[in-house]
C-alpha cells in the first residue's frame, strides 16, 4: 500500500519539476490545474523560492487576506532565512499565526517592501500599486477564482506570471446581468486565467496536478470523473491506507448510524428524506444534517490516515449548504443540539478548506426547479470534495426526476468556448454514484 | 424572486389583482415620452415590418414596409423612423448649453417589452454604420437614427437609467400579479391584472387578454395567425399590384397592408399609454433625481459627441473600456441598491427577510463607552437591539443603522445572540446585537445630543452602506498589458463594421 503513495509521490514530484522547468524557459508564464488538494498551495511556495534562489524578485497575488497570511506563513516556516513582504491595507491587523514569524514584514507601501525577494498581497491591494512593471514575475493564487477585469489593474505589475487554480471551483460572478461582452476573448466577467489563455495559449503552456493528498481512493476517482474529465488525477492513497472508525457503539440505532457507518466503510453516504417540496430552509433537512454532526461526535470517530491516528474533533468536520440562509438554520440546529465548533458554511466559504468529514445538504435538495445557480458545477464540487475520510450528502428523493424535468438550456453564444462538463452531467454523474450508498432516513 | 415578491403573487393569484410590492415609483417618467412600438417579420432577424411610434396619445404615427426583405425599402422605412425620432430627440437639444451643463432635460424612450429593447439594440447596430454616399447609400438621418438608437440601447443597460424603459419590466418592478413570469411577458395580460375593466377580476381580464384577436402581441413578434391568414394575403396582393403596373391597386393594397398591421399595433398603443398613467400614479422616488440628471449629462454629452465628430459607436468595447464599463455598471448597481432599499420600506422588508437587515427596539444603551486606543478619545457607544428578524449579518460587519428620525449612523456589529426559535416563531425579538456606533456624534469626547440611539428608539440596520467608492484606476488603451491582448489597434469606423460575425 505504502508502494503506491510512492509511486503518487514520484508522479506529483515529476509534474511539479516539469513545472519548475517551464518557468525558467516560458516566454510569459506558466498555468498550473490545481484539482482539489493536490499540493496547489506547496507548489506556489516551493516556485516562489526558486525564483527568490535565482535572483527574480517575485510578487505573489491572492485573493483574500486570509489566503494571502497562510501563504505568508508557509513561506515563512519552509524558508526561515528568507526576506518576505506583506503588502497590505491600511485597517490590517497583523494576525495570531502570522506572529512568531519575523522574517515576514508587513507595509502598505511597496516601496518600503522594494528590497525584499517576495512580496505577497491581495490582487485588490496590488491593484492599488501605481508603478508598473517593477517585478519580473508574479505568481497568481486561486487565479480561476479572479475575475479578468482584475488582472487587468494587476498585469502592468510584472513580466511573467505563474497563474495557479483549480478549474472545477466556483466561477467568479458579477452583480449585474448583461451579455455585452459575451463571445470577447477580454469578457472582464470571465476568469483571468481564460481571457489570458485566450490570448497567448500559443506561448503559455498549461500544465496540471495528477494527485490529490486530500481526497482519499474512494473519492479521487469519483471526483475526478463528475468534474475534471479531461485532466483526471488520482489519490496519493490507496483504499484502505485512510480509515474513518467509530470507537463508541450507538445504543438505538438510527439510519444516521447507518449513514455514518456506511460512510467510513464505503468513504461516502446519501441520507435520503422523502420526497417533498420544501423552502429552501427546509427544517428536516437542516435537522439531519445537524443530527448527522452530532451523531458523528457522540461516536467518537478517528480518523487513521498516512499521518497516523487522530480522533475526530468538531474543528476536523464541516456542513457544506448552496445558500446562507441555509448555513444559518444548519448552526441553529447545531446550537440547539448543544454542538459547538463544527464549521458550517455555504460552498463559496469552503473553497480551499479541508476536513475529515463533510456532510453535504444538496444543493437541489426539495427543489421545485433546477436553477442555473443551484446546478453550477463549480458550487457542487467544492461542497463533495473537501474530505479526506467521508463525505456524507443530505437529500430528499426525487433529485434525478428535477435533473429530467430541467435539461440544461443554456443558450450557447458565438466564440464562447462550451464548458465541460456542464453542471447538469455532473450532477447526474455524482449523483450516480451516490445512488449506490442511499440510506434511507 | 424574493420571498415578499412570492408571498404578493400568492396573494394576487387568490385577491384575482395584482399586489404592490414597491411604494414609490423606481423609474423616472418624463411628461412627453416617445412611444415606439416595433414590428418585425417573422423569421428575419431585425427585419422591421411596421412601428407605431408618436409622443402624443392621440396622434400615433404608422410606418410600414410592404416589402420587408427588400434593404431599399427597410432603410426608405429608417428614414421615416428618424424624420420622426430625431425631432422629438432635437426638442430637448435646442437650448445652448456651455461644455459643462446639461440640458434641462431629456428624451424618454418607451418600448412595450425587453424584445423592443433589443430591437432597438439591432436596428441601432444595422443603421449607424451605413453610407450616405457611393454603393447603397442611405438618406444621412439613417446613421444618425443609428446613433441614437444604439445610445439608448447602451443605456439601457445601466441601473436605473430611465432613457429607455421597458413597459413590461417597469410594471412587473412595481407589481406582483398572480400568473407567471412569462405570461407577465404580455402586456395586456400583465395590465389586466394591475387595472383590469369594471366588473371583472384580474384574473379573468387576463384570461380575456389572451384572445390574439382582441390583444394581439405586444411585439417585435406577430402572432402566426396574423402572418398566415391576414398579412400573407395582404403582402401578396401588393406585390401582384405593383407587378401588374396598376398604380390605383397598388395604392389600396399598400391601405389594407397598413390598415391590417394597425390593427396589431393600435390595442398595444392604448396599453402603452395606460400603463404610463398608471405608473403615474406612484410617487417617484427621491433618488431618482439624481439618476435622472445623470441620463441628462449622459444625453447631453451624446448631443455633443454627435456635434464633434459623429464617428458611430465601435462595435465593441476594447479590454480597458469593457472593465471600466463593467466597474462603473456595479457601483451604479450598488447606489441603487442603497437608496431603494432607504426610500422604500418593502425593498427594506425584503433585505431583512433575506438575513441583511435587521429591525427593532434599543434594548440597552452604552452611551457613555469610548475607544481611546487611537490618537484621540472617541465616543463609541453599545447599542443592543432587538429583533425578531433572521440576522445573517456576521460579527465586525459594517452596517447602517436607520434612526426613527430617518438619519442614518455607521455602526460595527459587535455581538450577536440568535435568540431561540420558539421566540422568532412567536414574533418577539429574541435575537440580540449589539452595535457599536462610529458615526453620527459629532467631533467631541461625548456624543452631540440625539447623537446616540435611546432605550425603546425603533432602529433598522443594514448591511447596505453605499460608502462611495472611488472608480478604479485602469490603465490606459495604449497600455493593455499582454494579458489582454495587448493595445488594441486605433479603431477607425469602415465598411467590414455593418457586417456580421457570421455573415
Amino acid at each position: 500500500m505504502v508502494v503506491s503513495t510512492e509511486v503518487a509521490a514520484a508522479r506529483a514530484k515529476a509534474a511539479t519539476e516539469a513545472i519548475l522547468a517551464d518557468l525558467k524557459t516560458a516566454p510569459r508564464g506558466v498555468v498550473v490545474d490545481s484539482p482539489p488538494g493536490a499540493g496547489k498551495s506547496t507548489l506556489v511556495v516551493r516556485a516562489a523560492a526558486e525564483l527568490a534562489d535565482a535572483g527574480e524578485r517575485v510578487i505573489v497575488i491572492a485573493q483574500t487576506n486570509e489566503q494571502v497570511d497562510d501563504l505568508a506563513v508557509r513561506l515563512a516556516v519552509a524558508h526561515p532565512e528568507m526576506e518576505i513582504g506583506r503588502l497590505s491595507a491600511q485597517a490590517y491587523a497583523r494576525p495570531e499565526r502570522l506572529m512568531p514569524h519575523e522574517n515576514v514584514r508587513h507595509e502598505t507601501n511597496p516601496a518600503d517592501l522594494e528590497e525584499r525577494p517576495a512580496v505577497i498581497g491581495t490582487a485588490a491591494k496590488w491593484a492599488t500599486v501605481s508603478d508598473a512593471g517593477k517585478w519580473p514575475w508574479a505568481i497568481v493564487d486561486e487565479a480561476y477564482q479572479m475575475r479578468s477585469d482584475l488582472l487587468l489593474r494587476v498585469a502592468g505589475l510584472f513580466a511573467k506570471a505563474l497563474f495557479v487554480g483549480d478549474p472545477g471551483q466556483l466561477d467568479p460572478f458579477s452583480t449585474v446581468e448583461t451579455q455585452r461582452w459575451t463571445g470577447l476573448s477580454w469578457d472582464p466577467m470571465s476568469s483571468a486565467v481564460e481571457v489570458m489563455l485566450a490570448h497567448n495559449a500559443d506561448v503559455v503552456p498549461v500544465h496540471a496536478l495528477p494527485v490529490s493528498w486530500r481526497l482519499p481512493a474512494s473519492a479521487a476517482p469519483v471526483v475526478s470523473r463528475a468534474f475534471y474529465p479531461f485532466t483526471p488525477f488520482t489519490s496519493a492513497t490507496d483504499a484502505g491506507e485512510r480509515k474513518l472508525r467509530w470507537t463508541a457503539a450507538s445504543l438505538a440505532r438510527t439510519p444516521a448510524d447507518d449513514a455514518l457507518e456506511l460512510a467510513a466503510e464505503a468513504g461516502w453516504a446519501l441520507y435520503q428524506l422523502p420526497h417533498r417540496h420544501t423552502l429552501r430552509t427546509d427544517r428536516e433537512a437542516v435537522a439531519a444534517c445537524a443530527e448527522l454532526a452530532a451523531r458523528a461526535l457522540r461516536r467518537g470517530g478517528v480518523a487513521e490516515s498516512e499521518n497516523g491516528a487522530a480522533s475526530v474533533t468538531p474543528e476536523r468536520i464541516a456542513i457544506g449548504t448552496a445558500h446562507r440562509d441555509q448555513a444559518a438554520a444548519v448552526r441553529a440546529a447545531l446550537a440547539s443540539l448543544g454542538v459547538s465548533g463544527v464549521t458550517v458554511d455555504t460552498a463559496n466559504r469552503l473553497q480551499g478548506r479541508e476536513f475529515e468529514l463533510v456532510i453535504v445538504l444538496h444543493p437541489l435538495s426539495g427543489r421545485q426547479d433546477a436553477t442555473a445557480f443551484h446546478l453550477e458545477t463549480g458550487r457542487l464540487c467544492v461542497l463533495t470534495s473537501r474530505h479526506r475520510q467521508a463525505c456524507v450528502v443530505v437529500a430528499r428523493e426525487g433529485i434525478p426526476e428535477l435533473l429530467d424535468r430541467h435539461p440544461s438550456v443554456e443558450p450557447v453564444h458565438l466564440n464562447v468556448p462550451v464548458k465541460f462538463p456542464d453542471g447538469w452531467e455532473a450532477h447526474q454523474s455524482l449523483l450516480a454514484h451516490l445512488s449506490q450508498f442511499a440510506i434511507r432516513a | 424572486m424574493t420571498m415578499l415578491t412570492s408571498l404578493a403573487r400568492a396573494l394576487a393569484a387568490e385577491r384575482g389583482r395584482a399586489e404592490l410590492i414597491r411604494t414609490v415609483r423606481h423609474v423616472h417618467l418624463s411628461p412627453r415620452p416617445l412611444v415606439f412600438i416595433p414590428l418585425e417579420l417573422a423569421g428575419e432577424a431585425n427585419g422591421p415590418l411596421a412601428a407605431l411610434v408618436g409622443d402624443d396619445p392621440e396622434k400615433p404615427h404608422l410606418l410600414t414596409i410592404s416589402e420587408p426583405r427588400n434593404r431599399t425599402q427597410r432603410f426608405a422605412w429608417a428614414a421615416d423612423l428618424a424624420a420622426i425620432v430625431l425631432p422629438y430627440i432635437d426638442s430637448f437639444a435646442d437650448a445652448d448649453i456651455g461644455e459643462d451643463e446639461a440640458y434641462q432635460d431629456a428624451p424618454q424612450l418607451l418600448v412595450p417589452n425587453p424584445g423592443g429593447l433589443g430591437f432597438t439594440r439591432l436596428l441601432g447596430r444595422s443603421t449607424r454604420f451605413r453610407r450616405t454616399q457611393g454603393e447603397y447609400a442611405v438618406p444621412e438621418s439613417v446613421p444618425l437614427l443609428g446613433r441614437w438608437l444604439t445610445f439608448f440601447a447602451e443605456r439601457s443597460e445601466v441601473p436605473a437609467s430611465s432613457l429607455i424603459l421597458s413597459m413590461t419590466d417597469a410594471l412587473t418592478a412595481h407589481w406582483a400579479t398572480g400568473q407567471s413570469a412569462m405570461e407577465d411577458g404580455h402586456l395586456a395580460a400583465l395590465l389586466a391584472w394591475i387595472d383590469p375593466p369594471a366588473g371583472m377580476t384580474g384574473a379573468e381580464a387576463a384570461l380575456a387578454a389572451e384572445d390574439p384577436g382582441k390583444w394581439p402581441p405586444a411585439g417585435p413578434a406577430t402572432h402566426p395567425d396574423f402572418d398566415n391568414d391576414v398579412l400573407e394575403g395582404r403582402v401578396r396582393a401588393v406585390r401582384s399590384a405593383a407587378d401588374a403596373g396598376d398604380e390605383g391597386g397598388l395604392n389600396r393594397a399598400q391601405a389594407g397592408f397598413a390598415a391590417a398591421l394597425r390593427s396589431q399595433l393600435e390595442p398595444t398603443w392604448s396599453l402603452m399609454w395606460q400603463g404610463v398613467e398608471l405608473l403615474r400614479g406612484l410617487r417617484e422616488a427621491d433618488y431618482l433625481g439624481k439618476r435622472w440628471e445623470r441620463d441628462r449629462w449622459s444625453f447631453s454629452g451624446h448631443v455633443r459627441r454627435l456635434a464633434d465628430d459623429g464617428a458611430p459607436q465601435a462595435r465593441r468595447d476594447n479590454a480597458v473600456r469593457a472593465a471600466q464599463r463593467l466597474s462603473s455598471l456595479e457601483r451604479d448597481q450598488q447606489f441603487i441598491d442603497v437608496q431603494a432599499a432607504f426610500e422604500d420600506p418593502l425593498v427594506m422588508a425584503e433585505q431583512r427577510m433575506s438575513g441583511e437587515a435587521f429591525a427593532g427596539s434599543a434594548v440597552e444603551v452604552l452611551a457613555d463607552r469610548t475607544d481611546d486606543t487611537g490618537k484621540r478619545t472617541v465616543p463609541r457607544p453599545w447599542v443592543t437591539i432587538a429583533t425578531a428578524d433572521g440576522v445573517l449579518i456576521e460579527v465586525g460587519k459594517k452596517v447602517k443603522v436607520v434612526r426613527a428620525t430617518g438619519t442614518r449612523q455607521d455602526a460595527i456589529v459587535r455581538i450577536v445572540e440568535p435568540g431561540d426559535e420558539a421566540g422568532a416563531e412567536r414574533g418577539v425579538g429574541t435575537t440580540a446585537v449589539t452595535v457599536e456606533l462610529t458615526s453620527g456624534m459629532g467631533r467631541k469626547k461625548t456624543p452631540e445630543p440625539g447623537g446616540v440611539p435611546a432605550v425603546g428608539e425603533f432602529l433598522i440596520a443594514t448591511t447596505l452602506t453605499g460608502d462611495f467608492q472611488p472608480s478604479p484606476k485602469w490603465p490606459e488603451k495604449e497600455e493593455t498589458p499582454w494579458t489582454h491582448g495587448g493595445p488594441p489597434p486605433e479603431y477607425v469606423p469602415n465598411d467590414e463594421d455593418a457586417g456580421e460575425a457570421w455573415s
